[in-house]
């Protein structure tokens, strides 16, 4: 008995050890804090966090013109902004893409979006793309709610707007309306990171 | 012999040593052990052939209706399988759509080694998260167009957060991805791929 009780725990412990091989580290985890920035929107005028002095938190989003999964997110995007703007966490958003590989996310395509669907938050270009690989997103629509305090932003939650792309009206779980949510009254945030696909974030 | 009655038999042998209780029977049951594991592997690659010929055939019957798409659409539970096949190929399966720029740069490569494939022992499973919306108008097309020859399904389940982390804990869920495996071991990247990449990667499995 005793040599098979051996065998099972060598077994046990081989497969759980190639499973845990590679931890990725990139970007930001939950409690960090999220660096600041000075981006230009649409028209050129700079935007950074800073410049919100009355917010709670923010909604940093980044999202383009071009991916399809944005595309059936932006309306809900523009529901975020305006039922959280009120309360203190606005919408930002980046456009992490290279216009130089993805030509339809160049400004004036922003710009022509911004303007067709009403986009109530500022619409920013991660120049440079220095911001994106900070923050760790690797494709759009990727959501980081933040939460000022004293020493900056930290970092609350990560990751998808909620449990269904295709039908918003076939929605189960809102992630990033109850991790607001939770923020605001200061409760613990249940379900603090979420994963979706997405368009790889185009860059060199 | 079924997985059912060789798990039994496997129930009764350590029922056996717990009661008789010495080293002998125990050199003997290690042995039996073995000879049933091998067996178990022998039903399940049947097993997993048997789905497969079935899945070509539904595969056939869905090009012959007229109303379908021609391509076999899965939920994460219907795809799973595809990702688990315990036969002695190394199974190549990239995530695309059509909408993805990168994606598309890369199937070239990986139709290319599809084509190697019969030869080399290994095979390609190309698997779309096009949206239900681009199916009949974009995908579908596609595949015509590119005149593509690997085996291609459909993924569309919209809880992703659920089956993301079930492909690969690190996957954030960008596409292109690929997941490459075989019987004793699986890697997983999310990148685009070179051909010559792809190739030396799938080497390494042998």
């Amino acid at each position: 008995m005793k040599y098979i009780l051996v065998n099972f725990v060598f077994i046990t412990f081989f497969l759980s050890y190639t499973g845990y091989l590679k931890e990725i580290d990139k970007g930001y985890g939950i409690g960090d804090y999220a660096t600041d920035f000075s981006l230009p929107d649409i028209n050129g005028k700079k935007v950074s966090l800073a410049d919100y002095k009355d917010a709670k938190g923010f909604l940093v989003i980044f999202t383009c013109n071009t991916c399809p999964y944005a595309i059936a997110y932006e309306d809900r995007i523009i529901d975020l902004d305006k039922k959280y703007k009120t309360k203190g966490v606005p919408v930002i958003a980046i456009n992490p893409n290279d216009p130089n590989l993805q030509p339809s996310d160049g400004v004036e395509y922003m710009k022509k979006r911004a303007m067709q669907k009403g986009f109530t938050f500022p619409y920013l270009v991660d120049i440079g793309q220095e911001i994106f690989p900070q923050y760790g997103a690797t494709k759009t629509p990727h959501v980081y709610l933040l939460e000022k305090n004293k020493l900056g932003n930290v970092v609350r939650y990560i990751g998808t707007i909620d449990d269904n792309y295709s039908n918003a009206s076939a929605v189960k779980t809102k992630y990033v309306e109850n991790a607001v949510d939770a923020m605001l009254k200061g409760e613990e945030i249940s379900i603090t990171t979420t994963r979706a696909i997405g368009c790889s974030i185009k860059s060199r | 012999m079924s997985a059912y009655k060789i798990l039994l038999n496997l129930f009764f042998i350590i029922v056996h040593c717990i009661i008789l209780w010495d080293l002998e029977t125990i050199a003997m049951i290690r042995m039996i052990l073995c000879f049933s594991i091998l067996l178990f592997i022998g039903c399940g690659i049947k097993e997993s052939k048997k789905t497969k010929s079935e899945t070509s055939e539904l595969v056939k019957n869905e090009f012959t209706s007229p109303d379908s798409l021609g391509i076999p659409i899965y939920n994460f539970d219907e795809l799973e399988p595809l990702l688990n096949k315990m036969d002695d190929k190394i199974h190549i399966i990239n995530f695309w759509a059509t909408w993805c720029g990168p994606c598309i740069k890369e199937l070239p490569y990986f139709e290319k080694i599809n084509q190697e494939g019969k030869a080399n022992n290994w095979e390609v499973i190309l698997v779309s998260l096009d949206m239900p919306s681009m199916w009949k108008s974009k995908l579908v097309p596609f595949i015509k167009a590119k005149n593509l020859r690997s085996e291609v399904v459909v993924l569309n389940d919209p809880d992703q957060n659920n089956w993301i982390p079930k492909i690969d804990k690190n996957w954030s869920g960008s596409i292109p991805a690929t997941l490459i495996y075989n019987r004793k071991e699986r890697k997983f990247y999310e990148q685009p791929f070179t051909y010559e990449m792809l190739k030396k990667e799938i080497q390494e499995f042998r």
